[in-house]
């Protein structure tokens, strides 16, 4: 018999991902450089997040033509997002044929109390996190990869660093609890009982943990690996720098050698400017992607 | 016997863990110089565009190359197939270039095509859990290859002297039938 969307080939496909850097373009062009720098999938997008934090508005899937333009210009995997609990634009995702969809708060959420079920669909999904208890929540609702939320679209590595933390001292913490501990931590993370007892037993998340949310320098993405994400989501980093080729290179390199210290040093010579960012203390509450998701 | 898993990008921890349990020592290896020391070489599933230009980069591929002139077996799954074979379909550039293969890429559709089943795989298992994701497969194969196992007429593992190739992901099991093929092909050649 054969199986098509099963939680170990679902679940498989980001293992296979480790390691390696995923990044948003926005057409054929910039998806061939992507690939060509060693990228081991894209998110296709109209706009980048910096430019969707500027244009302001409702934020939804980009248009199929942009996906299929992505899609028939490179071999790698392409990833798309849609709007947190919105079923029908992931079901056309999944018509579509990406190979992983993000339920993204990058994008204006469609629902202000569910994510989407993700269990009933062939692909896999994506989903952003703060801290342990949203991560297996997302896990719980069949997200089969987890990604730090950051704040998107600022070229400010804070924020990532903040989720990947919070979340790493969560798992320490709970593999080190006594077994009937576990419920009451369940109840005060939010979380289900039975992930967390998995995250008791194994000190890790079922699934795989990437960084993203402000990732702009082949120094930022080294840090995020440091830190443990098992790989690395770069969004406006890429093409918002002065030199998108040299960046993507040097951004792949720098995440499969993080801790090779003079490899790095000599990676971050002459690059050029990375993207402008923006101070998170200066975003009001509303411009605050990360607050989006439940 | 010192196994290393090439840990450039991909499913390295699985190797580790599956040749663990098949009873070898496995560490994950990043530079060129910690190659020769090695008794075996596993390329694991990943990007084989992302594997295959971090290899060249750092001479990676020249040394893994003399480590095949020497006879070392290497084991390549999905990505790592791709790496080792002589002829990819449908581009120029090939990696390693060891396996007197042609592989097809992502053969099998996009990810929601990707599937697991079971197969027989010769000489390791009537019945192996195969998970194939956006995998390849084999096209053809030099004379000196031998098939190991088809899934509907498409060749997806296949053994060439010291070299061994799934395009499924044995890893991904908790079934370690086929690291100890290839732990068991690490002692005949030692």
């Amino acid at each position: 018999m054969v199986e098509v969307g099963t939680t170990r080939v679902k679940r498989g496909m980001a293992e296979m991902q480790k390691g390696g850097v995923i990044m948003d373009v926005t057409n054929a062009e910039q998806a061939k450089i992507a690939e060509a720098a060693g990228a081991v999938a894209v998110m296709a997008l109209e706009r980048v997040p910096a430019d969707i934090r500027a244009a302001g508005g409702v934020a939804r899937m980009a248009d199929p033509r942009v996906i299929e333009e992505v899609m028939n210009a490179v071999s790698i995997p392409v990833m798309a997002k849609c709007r947190i609990g919105h079923y029908v634009e992931a079901k056309i995702l999944e018509a579509l044929g990406v190979d992983y969809i993000d339920e993204s708060e990058v994008l204006t959420p469609a629902d202000d109390r569910f994510h989407i079920n993700k269990h009933e669909f062939t692909v896999p999904f994506v989903c952003g996190a703060r801290d342990l208890g949203e991560a297996l929540r997302r896990i719980g609702e069949g997200a089969s990869m987890i990604r730090t939320k950051g704040e998107a679209g600022t070229g400010n590595i804070v924020e990532a660093v903040r989720h990947m933390r919070t979340m790493q001292a969560q798992i320490r913490k709970v593999q080190n609890m006594s077994p009937d501990e576990l419920m009451a931590e369940a109840k005060a993370l939010g979380a289900p009982y039975e992930l967390l007892k998995y995250v008791h037993e194994h000190g890790r998340l079922p699934v795989v943990n990437f960084a993203a949310g402000g990732v702009a320098t082949p120094a930022d993405a080294a840090l995020m690996m440091y830190l443990g994400a098992d790989g690395v989501f770069v969004g406006s980093g890429i093409f918002k720098s002065e030199n998108p080729e040299k960046y993507a290179r040097a951004i792949v390199e720098a995440t499969a050698h993080y801790d090779d210290y003079e490899r790095l040093a000599h990676l971050m010579k002459g690059l050029g400017g990375a993207m402008k960012g923006i101070d998170i203390a200066s975003l009001g509450e509303d411009q605050r992607l990360q607050e989006r998701g439940w | 016997m010192n196994i290393g898993v090439l840990a450039l990008q991909g499913a390295v921890a699985e190797h580790i863990r599956m040749l663990e349990k098949a009873g070898a020592r496995a560490i994950p290896v990043k530079r060129a110089e910690e190659i020769p020391a090695l008794d075996g070489l596993v390329i694991p599933g990943g990007e084989s565009t992302t594997i295959g230009r971090l290899m060249k980069k750092y001479g990676i591929d020249e040394e893994v190359r003399e480590f095949s002139a020497q006879g070392k077996p290497i084991f390549g799954t999905c990505a790592g197939l791709i790496v080792l074979a002589k002829r990819i379909a449908g581009q120029d550039e090939t990696y390693l270039g060891l396996m007197d293969i042609t592989v097809e890429r992502n053969a099998f559709g996009r990810q929601r095509e990707s599937f697991e089943t079971d197969l027989p795989v010769a000489g390791v298992a009537d019945r192996f859990r195969a998970v194939f994701i956006r995998a390849p497969y084999i096209r053809e194969v030099g004379e000196n290859v031998e098939v190991l196992s088809k899934f509907q007429d498409r060749i997806v593992a296949a053994r060439q002297g010291h070299l061994l190739a799934t395009a499924f992901h044995p890893e991904l099991t908790d079934d370690e039938r086929v690291h100890a093929y290839f732990l068991q092909m690490v002692n005949e050649s030692a």
